[in-house]
């Protein structure tokens, strides 16, 4: 095999429009974590090598054929389970909260791997009854759903709750939901709000209500709400200029690296770069609905479609907390945001969706 | 057939599954447009606000407090100074729990009982976030040990400052006043008036006296600096400064040595002391006995030390110079005496004969003269010397109150003088419409008699009565009294500016005066003080009753308890024909003026015509190294 071959292999399952966009995301997102971490390689680095780590998953899973992911689906989703019982169980608490599990020789967090099982699995499920699909089966999908989210929203991880729930109703959704039936679901959602609200934590209640008035308590849990607009708002037009964000470097914004580094970067570069940004992440995502809709099987369609629109969740729960027009939910700017296990399951699931791709173009030639 | 149908159900599939792509397309669009809105508005078009909270997140502007203007006496020795000292302050809010934080401070640094007492007063009364001096003049190795131990008393700090001191304490207390911490009231005022920020880094201000009336003056203007600072309130640098303007020096018309030998003459007295160059109104010796320590009250002075002045039967505190209202007793013959002149009530010649006690017509109280038997014949001249009772019963009565008051006045008794003080009270000379709008009742005849001799309802404050001698002296050209000389880059105008002239005929000056410089010699009231003088020198002596005395009842000074004796008025001027001081002398409870306040009046002028000092003078200014406390 010569370089030329050795590429083309490399490539082989690798969507390069998809890849032009998630490198440019990785370039952005070591640009403006060096400026977060005022100038911390070491923070770059391990970002670098968290993309690294990442990018060779996605290779992987790419190259996976279908039927070893439908396989998977099953085995996985149990694990997850058990982990996540294991967590309410045994798990360690850490800020208040119980997400992880040590297992000997490295801490887990099992509801990072759910938000690639709980798709898979009710992809799978689908898939499997696609012939005769009832209500029955819709059903059964959303308690395949709601038990792992159930256990999430308990540790508590309201942001990551948020997401697998995002992902799992867009299986529901493109499988066909009835439209009847959402009606009842939504209304049933707004009967039981007072419930839910009544099982959410306080830190939980604090942050929904201080998106309503984030004023009233400036200094306490209204603080990231307002440093995160302030740092955005003050950006205007053109920003303020790479490494020159006031907000950003003398400490005001909260955690800048991770969760608000969307408001690092909108200080910096400002309403134009914003607009960078939206049009990198909408061409990420139009892909992903390019892909969907070119997916061939049920399965394909399903998981594909969900991967694209959790994506986007991501991003617009983010922005949207950092803008101040969403409450306070712990969830990273997708591919930018310092850290590694979500980098991880986002390029997971682009492997499964370059995986859908290419391996149906192979199919079909 | 079944493949058939199976492929258009596919088909049907397929058409439902891109309806439902495309939906949510549609919702992933409007999202996006939804968050676009949302950054145009934070970003276009509230910029200008977020761009303002970012600024003042980030730029704090630190008030650098002017170093306030030291205040001199006319020869240029310090009366009040400033002086670079640490202390150890603390931010209340920013501790859990002030008596165990305290304990700790205390084994490092000397915390006495007085510093605590001092600190849980300020406690009480402090501004929010405001930070409380614990102790102040911590030596050099106190400070030294604290910082080495600082990590461990977050919100306790060690600063460097200016301190304000008086040395001549309580010599200068009433007349200084004094500095302290500024007080919610006063922030109320400083807001009214706008001054607000230029007292941001403030402390101090003027509480009384001259430190109170010219705190404009000597506070002088606040700087600022710019800082950036990060989240955590470091700073990390400085981005603008606007340097401070210090407050302006007061260069005083006292004269230092003047003061002290003024207050070592009164001994034990109490009571108060003016002197005054006619010339200009210059106060050059301002005394009220007893004073004060006015350097206890910069940092808030502790209850105990706080009590034992306010309940002093003493009243240190009262400052009794500007705002203690006596009778004038005889001192107010000279001054009556140009009034019959000027009303042309009684030629000067003319002689009456004093039987020792006045009636009025159709009345048989007696108004009796302080000498029983009487004076024989007396005329105006010596009406003055002998200080005749009975000449003004009947010189009065002649004028009437209401002329009385018109011409009074004009001396200034009834009205402020308008010295550089806060706090200055009016006295009161009386008049018949006076009598109708206070008491509702007409003057009685018998009222005119006693105000004649300077009795009744007539009151005057020393500093008025020494304006009103040093217009007598200089010829009825009266100067405002004043106290600064020079306000430091100031053009003066203060000086030499006459209040007005009262174009009092010279012979009827020089009548008078001729008798006040006669009462002081040898068969004058005032003669014993006065022996072998080598200047020539007018004056006058006055008694204030403090119980009134019934009908037939005599004066004894040992039946009455010390509070309730006369008090003693001497008034004086000199050189008589061409005078250079002129002051008035209050004895409290002294007696008779020609025993006891005159020999002040002589020690004083002695000294600032001469240069004679009294032997045995203390020093009282050298406090430099005493604790303060």
């Amino acid at each position: 095999m010569n370089l030329r071959q050795l590429k083309q292999r490399f490539m082989l399952h690798l969507d390069p429009m998809l890849l032009y966009g998630l490198g440019g995301m990785m370039l952005v997102s070591l640009l403006v974590l060096y400026s977060a971490t005022d100038g911390s390689w070491m923070r770059v680095l391990s970002q670098f090598v968290s993309i690294l780590v990442a990018f060779s998953a996605l290779w992987i899973i790419a190259n996976m054929p279908l039927h070893w992911l439908m396989r998977i689906a099953v085995p996985m989703y149990v694990l997850g389970m058990l982990l996540l019982i294991g967590v309410a169980l045994f798990g360690e608490i850490s800020h208040g909260a119980r997400r992880w599990l040590n297992i000997g020789v490295v801490t887990i967090q099992p509801s990072e791997l759910m938000k690639i099982a709980v798709p898979l699995m009710m992809a799978w499920y689908f898939e499997k009854h696609e012939a005769t699909l009832k209500l029955k089966n819709h059903v059964v999908a959303a308690l395949l759903l709601a038990m792992p989210v159930a256990l999430i929203v308990r540790q508590p991880d309201l942001g990551t709750s948020i997401l697998i729930s995002a992902s799992g109703f867009y299986v529901l959704f493109l499988a066909g939901l009835s439209w009847r039936l959402m009606a009842v679901l939504g209304v049933g959602a707004l009967a039981s709000a007072p419930f839910v609200w009544h099982m959410l934590h306080d830190y939980q209640r604090h942050r929904i209500l201080m998106l309503l008035d984030p004023s009233q308590d400036a200094l306490g849990k209204g603080y990231h709400t307002i440093q995160g607009m302030i740092a955005v708002g003050s950006g205007g037009f053109l920003g303020k200029g790479y490494l020159n964000g006031t907000q950003t470097h003398l400490d005001f914004l909260p955690e800048r690296s991770t969760d608000f580094i969307f408001a690092v970067y909108s200080e910096e570069f400002g309403f134009l770069g914003n607009l960078i940004l939206l049009g990198l992440y909408a061409f990420i995502i139009g892909r992903g609905f390019i892909i969907t809709a070119n997916a061939s099987t049920y399965f394909t369609r399903l998981m594909a479609g969900s991967i694209t629109l959790t994506f986007f969740t991501y991003t617009f729960v983010n922005m949207g907390m950092v803008s101040g027009i969403l409450p306070v939910v712990g969830v990273p700017l997708p591919l930018v945001s310092y850290g590694g296990t979500s980098m991880l399951t986002l390029m997971l699931g682009f492997g499964v969706l370059m995986s859908i791709h290419t391996h149906q173009r192979l199919v079909k030639t | 057939m079944t493949s058939k149908i199976e492929l258009r159900d596919h088909q049907r599939e397929i058409y439902f599954f891109r309806l439902r792509l495309f939906l949510s397309l549609g919702f992933v669009v409007l999202l996006l447009f939804i968050l676009l809105l949302r950054f145009f508005y934070l970003q276009v078009v509230r910029n200008g606000y977020f761009e303002t909270m970012a600024e003042s997140n980030r730029i704090y502007v630190v008030p650098i407090v002017p170093n306030r203007g030291i205040i001199t006496d006319r020869n240029g020795v310090v009366l009040a100074r400033n002086y670079a000292g640490y202390t150890l302050e603390v931010k209340p809010d920013k501790i859990a729990s002030m008596d165990a934080t305290i304990a700790e401070i205390g084994k490092l640094v000397e915390i006495k009982p007085k510093d605590l007492r001092r600190f849980n007063k300020l406690l009480s009364e402090r501004r929010s976030l405001q930070t409380l001096p614990l102790r102040t003049r911590l030596s050099d190795e106190e400070v030294a040990r604290f910082a080495a131990q600082r990590y461990r008393f977050p919100g306790v700090e060690i600063k460097a400052r200016l301190f304000r001191e008086y040395p001549y304490v309580e010599a200068t207390s009433h007349l200084l006043g004094y500095i302290g911490r500024i007080n919610q009231q006063e922030i109320d005022e400083l807001e009214q008036s706008d001054k607000a920020t230029n007292y941001l880094g403030s402390d101090y201000i003027g509480k009384t006296g001259i430190e109170q009336y010219y705190e404009g003056a000597m506070h002088g203007m606040t700087g600022f600096e710019q800082v950036e600072v990060d989240a955590n309130g470091r700073a990390v640098r400085m981005l603008s400064r606007t340097s401070p303007q210090s407050g302006k020096n007061l260069t005083l018309t006292l004269d230092a040595k003047l003061q002290e030998i003024a207050v070592q003459a009164f001994g034990d007295y109490r009571g108060a002391l003016i002197a005054i160059d006619p010339n200009n109104g210059e106060v050059l010796a301002y005394v009220s006995k007893p004073g004060y320590d006015p350097n206890l009250f910069i940092d808030g002075i502790d209850s105990e030390s706080w009590d034992e002045l306010n309940n002093s039967p003493d009243v240190p505190l009262n400052n009794r110079a500007l705002r203690g209202q006596y009778p004038m007793g005889s001192t107010i013959k000279p001054f009556m005496a140009l009034a019959g002149l000027h009303y042309n009530a009684r030629p000067a010649a003319r002689e009456i004969s004093d039987p020792g006690y006045y009636t009025l017509p159709g009345s048989s109280h007696q108004y009796h003269d302080w000498k029983a038997g009487g004076h024989g014949r007396v005329d105006l001249f010596k009406s003055i010397v002998v200080s005749c009772d009975t000449y003004y019963y009947g010189l009065a009565t002649e004028l009437g109150i209401d002329h009385m008051h018109d011409y009074l006045e004009q001396f200034g008794f009834g009205k402020k003088t308008g010295i550089d003080l806060e706090g200055e009270v009016s006295g009161l000379l009386p008049s018949t419409e006076w009598k109708m709008k206070r008491y509702q009742q007409v003057w009685y005849p018998g009222d005119t008699v006693s105000a004649g001799i300077g009795q009744g309802y007539q009151l005057v404050t020393p500093v008025q009565l020494a304006f009103a001698v040093a217009t007598l002296a200089n010829d009825g050209v009266a100067y405002r009294p004043h106290l600064v000389k020079e306000i430091q880059d100031t053009p003066k105008t203060e000086p030499s500016t006459v209040l007005y002239d009262l174009h009092v005929p010279p012979e009827h000056l020089a009548l008078v005066k001729r008798a006040m410089i006669e009462a002081l010699k040898p068969g004058g009231t005032a003669a014993g003080a006065f022996m072998g003088v080598q200047y020539s020198v007018g004056g006058k002596t006055g008694t204030a009753q403090v119980v009134g005395m019934k009908q037939g009842e005599r004066y004894d000074a040992k039946k009455l308890s010390e509070y309730n004796r006369d008090h003693a008025w001497f008034i004086a001027f000199a050189p008589a024909d061409k005078p250079r001081i002129a002051l008035a002398v209050l004895a409290e409870n002294g007696g008779h003026g020609g025993a006891t306040a005159a020999p002040i009046a002589r020690k004083v002028m002695d000294y600032y015509l001469l240069g004679i000092a009294p032997k045995p003078l203390q020093k009282v200014s050298d406090r430099a190294g005493v604790e303060n406390d």
